[in-house]
């Protein structure tokens, strides 16, 4: 069955995240990662960083920090047992760091299929802001199999 | 680190690459750990087995994130404008990921001098898991 196109425009229930050292901690030790300012609170400090600085692709591990985050391909009738993570892509504004509070606003910018609808395909736009002002564009593509 | 330079670098020029270690379980549950995803086909052989799939296998995003850190270790993360991927095939447990990227082209963009840089994110047997690209700004 074919998503309604009605559903582009939806708006993504909004969410707000409180960034932790100690959850980047653990992404930079799941990553390999071995600059101290990714884990080190002190380290990021000496280097001058208000704090442990997110690294680019931790912008949609926020995104999804939140109950149910495939809630809008619930609300199209998408069977998440069909899903795949297709495209995912940022566009960065300013740095974000351990101890700032994250606004995260969504919306389903396209729907589209392929194949005959052997593959659909729903784009998800987030801006994420910091006390107002704008961060990160996250875009997501998940692609739901027939 | 000595910050890579607009005007010495050309198109096809490649960033340092790496190959990290084969993934395994244990990378998928600290993967887990880190970025709160939990899904069971990344976690739970069990669960995979009774869908039909033969064995878990890494999140698509843990990929990105190896090419994240490609791109930080060649440039400071504030330099770095947009990045993206796309995810062609699954990273399957055991397999070592080999990220490398290069200069495709040099422009510039909201008034910056910038690269446009291509990244793949394979595996030994030369398999593209993730296909990106970034565009990063330079003095």
């Amino acid at each position: 069955m074919l998503i309604d196109k009605k559903h582009i425009g939806m708006k993504v229930p909004p969410h707000s995240v409180n960034l932790t050292a100690w959850q980047l901690k653990w992404f930079a030790k799941a990553t390999g990662e071995t600059n101290p300012i990714y884990f080190d609170e002190a380290a990021a400090h000496k280097a001058g960083l208000p704090g442990v600085l997110a690294p680019p692709t931790f912008f949609f591990c926020m995104d999804m920090d939140k109950e149910h985050p495939f809630d809008y391909l619930e609300t199209m009738g998408c069977d998440l047992m069909k899903m795949l993570h297709g495209e995912q892509s940022f566009t960065y504004h300013k740095p974000v760091y351990s101890g700032d509070v994250l606004d995260f606003d969504g919306e389903i910018t396209d729907i589209y299929d392929k194949r005959n609808g052997a593959l659909q395909f729903v784009v998800k736009e987030v801006k994420v802001r910091r006390q107002g002002e704008l961060v990160c564009d996250v875009r997501s593509v998940m692609v739901i199999r027939a | 680190m000595t910050k890579p330079n607009f005007d010495a670098l050309n198109v096809g020029d490649e960033l340092p690459s790496f190959t990290t270690e084969p993934v395994s379980r244990l990378t998928l549950a600290l993967y887990a750990t880190g970025s709160g995803d939990h899904h069971p086909l990344h976690l739970d052989q069990d669960y995979v087995r009774a869908n039909g799939i033969p064995d878990v296998f890494a999140h698509g995003m843990l990929g990105m994130a190896y090419l994240g850190r490609l791109l930080t270790q060649w440039v400071p993360q504030a330099a770095i404008r947009s990045f993206g991927v796309r995810f062609t095939a699954i990273t399957q447990i055991g397999e070592r990921m080999v990220c490398t990227g290069k200069v495709v082209e040099k422009l510039e963009q909201g008034g910056e001098k910038c690269v446009r840089l291509e990244l793949t994110c394979a595996n030994e047997q030369g398999e593209a898991k993730h296909k990106g690209d970034a565009v990063v700004a330079l003095a």
